[in-house]
């Protein structure tokens, strides 16, 4: 988890250096330097007061414990909107809450179609049959035995942010754009365990079913199965929390989330796609002739600022650091730039590196807030060269009933007196 | 487009004629039925027996209308009659009759996943009857008519031809 901290982050470590900026940015690279004097003088003191382990008030701190727990002092929990079936839904990661670019587990979005399931690891075993050469049964234990890799991936889904198409949003940046998380993944690559079952001549697709309720099932090309897919076991250095597929799921680079199916106990393998509930009726994307693009897997550049965003308030002019969150699914960010005048004019954010590819990218600017309204927002460009579009771009091509992979610039609106909101409610 | 560096899998490997590491067990006949994914479009995987559409009247009252309504209007669980001619719209309506296009998905969801509180419960006649019965309110088939192996994947559903393929990127500089 400190990988982020080695020496070519020391580099992004001063908040003032910023690319293609003019004179008034310069003042404000004094100003910020001054300020965090500032703040460091008031940490120090803050630090100095409690310099003495135990002696502060006079007592002895809580014991150890098996099994950490935040601070009770931190309140960040995910968002759930309300569902006429409480086992399934959605929840949100609290975005604007967040820092870095890692998602506590405890904190990943969910969605699930009808319930999490309780699994005992020792029971669960991962069948790989149809048209393979050796139809496998493999434990828990024994896909653990395999080589291993552990990828940082940005997992979103499908339809993070859909209400955007149709402009009912919601007011912050958790509830509008929080069906995104990022976490190390460890698992053994899917190629190695099909190559184990022999794929026969002809076998183009793999169909991957759930052991939940619904019994999930998506059909996934035999191409991205042999390219980065990954049936994982551990997330964030544990073993994977049950709402997040435990004992194994897929987890495909990339790709939208309801096709890195969980609680994974079957692979198929086969000569066409299965046509899956879940692939025909739902995570089809309408488009204004009538027509719906199915296998939509592919999620696009993405970008939004956490702070400030919806439902906070600055408590004045000065300076703050702009910050927030980029992702693409086909590789690494290449730049990211902000606006802070509805669109007028762009600069570029500085980006925390290293820029893992399909990972949260952060980025941050200094920015000098005078007290005027201002609209502001993020524009990701990927390394394919992808730029994330308008809203209205997006709209102009597919219309407002596509639902699912909404990925436009998103505009937050700061009012004179502080309070920011979304542009879009 | 990034890849795993593990050096010893290959694309082509998935091809190739013998294990490397030789884990796990072969998985037996009663394992691979125990799992699903066994219904494919063509009807692979569709079980013998079969379903009337007045038998599905009977199975839909019984397993389905609590959630669905009594002629699949939609209540706790989504609408699955109606809708066709308005995937155009403003505001487009999809359920089965509309939107789905293959009758053996409704088969294979049916008897996955429903009823939702007691997935899998329903033998095979029974998903057969429930499935003609609701593509018999869609004005999909006759009332007259039964649903079995031979006949589901036949069912010509409306918005059978209503798919594309996935054109992104298709805003931007990137634009195909």
């Amino acid at each position: 988890m400190l990988g982020g901290m080695g020496p070519s982050a020391g580099v992004q470590f001063e908040p003032g250096v910023c690319h293609e900026r003019g004179a008034a940015m310069k003042n404000e690279k004094k100003s910020s330097r001054r300020q965090l004097l500032h703040a460091g003088a008031v940490l120090g003191g803050g630090m100095l007061v409690k310099a003495e382990p135990g002696s502060a008030n006079g007592s002895l701190g809580t014991p150890l414990g098996p099994y950490g727990e935040r601070s009770p002092y931190e309140k960040a929990v995910r968002w759930r909107r309300d569902t006429k079936t409480p086992e399934t839904g959605s929840s949100f990661t609290p975005l604007a809450d967040s820092v870095g670019t890692l998602t506590p587990s405890s904190l990943h979005y969910e969605r699930h179609h009808a319930g999490i399931p309780d699994i005992d690891p020792a029971a669960h075993r991962l069948v790989i049959h149809g048209m393979v050469e050796r139809p496998l049964s493999l434990s828990v234990a024994e896909i653990k035995r395999l080589p291993s890799v552990s990828p940082i991936l940005v997992l979103e889904c499908g339809g993070n942010s859909g209400a955007e198409w149709a402009a009912q949003t919601a007011p912050d940046v958790q509830r509008s754009f929080g069906l995104v998380s990022c976490s190390e993944w460890t698992g053994v690559p899917l190629s190695l365990l099909l190559s184990e079952a022999g794929a026969r001549a002809g076998a183009s697709w793999v169909i991957a079913e759930g052991a939940d309720a619904c019994r999930m099932e998506r059909s996934i090309p035999m191409a991205k199965a042999m390219e980065n897919i990954l049936v994982a076991y551990g997330q964030n250095g544990e073993a994977l929390r049950p709402a997040q597929g435990y004992p194994l799921r897929l987890i495909i680079p990339g790709w939208e989330g309801n096709t890195n199916v969980k609680w994974l106990h079957s692979l198929k393998v086969a000569d066409q796609a299965y046509m899956a509930r879940d692939e025909t009726s739902k995570y089809t994307d309408l488009m204004p002739d009538g027509k719906a693009r199915i296998f939509t897997y592919q999620m696009e550049a993405k970008s939004v600022i956490t702070f400030p965003s919806g439902g906070q308030k600055l408590p004045g002019p000065g300076l703050y650091e702009l910050t927030g969150l980029a992702w693409s699914g086909r590789g690494r960010i290449e730049r990211v730039e902000i606006t802070t005048d509805g669109g007028k004019t762009w600069v570029k954010a500085n980006v925390q590196e290293p820029r893992l590819p399909i990972a949260f990218t952060r980025f941050r600017l200094p920015w000098r807030f005078d007290g005027r309204e201002a609209v502001i927002a993020s524009r990701a460009v990927d390394e394919s060269g992808y730029v994330q579009p308008t809203r209205e771009e997006l709209i102009a091509v597919r219309g407002v009933n596509s639902n699912f992979h909404f990925n436009g610039i998103k505009k937050w609106r700061v009012r004179a007196d502080g309070t920011v909101t979304n542009v879009e409610v | 487009m990034w890849k795993y560096s593990v050096a010893l899998v290959l694309a082509a490997a998935a091809f190739a004629q013998s294990p490397k590491y030789g884990v796990g067990r072969a998985a037996s006949p009663e394992e691979i039925r125990g799992v699903g994914a066994i219904i494919a479009p063509d009807g692979t995987g569709l079980p013998e027996g079969s379903g009337t559409v007045a038998a599905g009247r009977e199975v839909f009252a019984a397993n389905c209308a609590r959630c669905h309504g009594e002629k699949g209007a939609g209540d706790i669980g989504p609408q699955l009659v109606g809708g066709q001619g308005t995937l155009a719209t403003a505001k487009p309506v999809k359920t089965v009759g509309s939107y789905w296009p293959y009758a053996t998905t409704l088969w294979d969801y049916i008897n996955r996943a429903m009823p939702f509180d007691k997935p899998g419960t329903l033998k095979p006649p029974e998903v057969y009857a429930a499935a003609a019965y609701i593509l018999n309110l869609n004005g999909i088939i006759e009332a007259g008519q039964a649903m079995d192996a031979k006949s589901l994947p036949k069912v010509k559903m409306p918005n059978r031809d209503g798919f594309v393929s996935d054109p992104r990127p298709d805003v931007g500089p990137k634009a195909r």
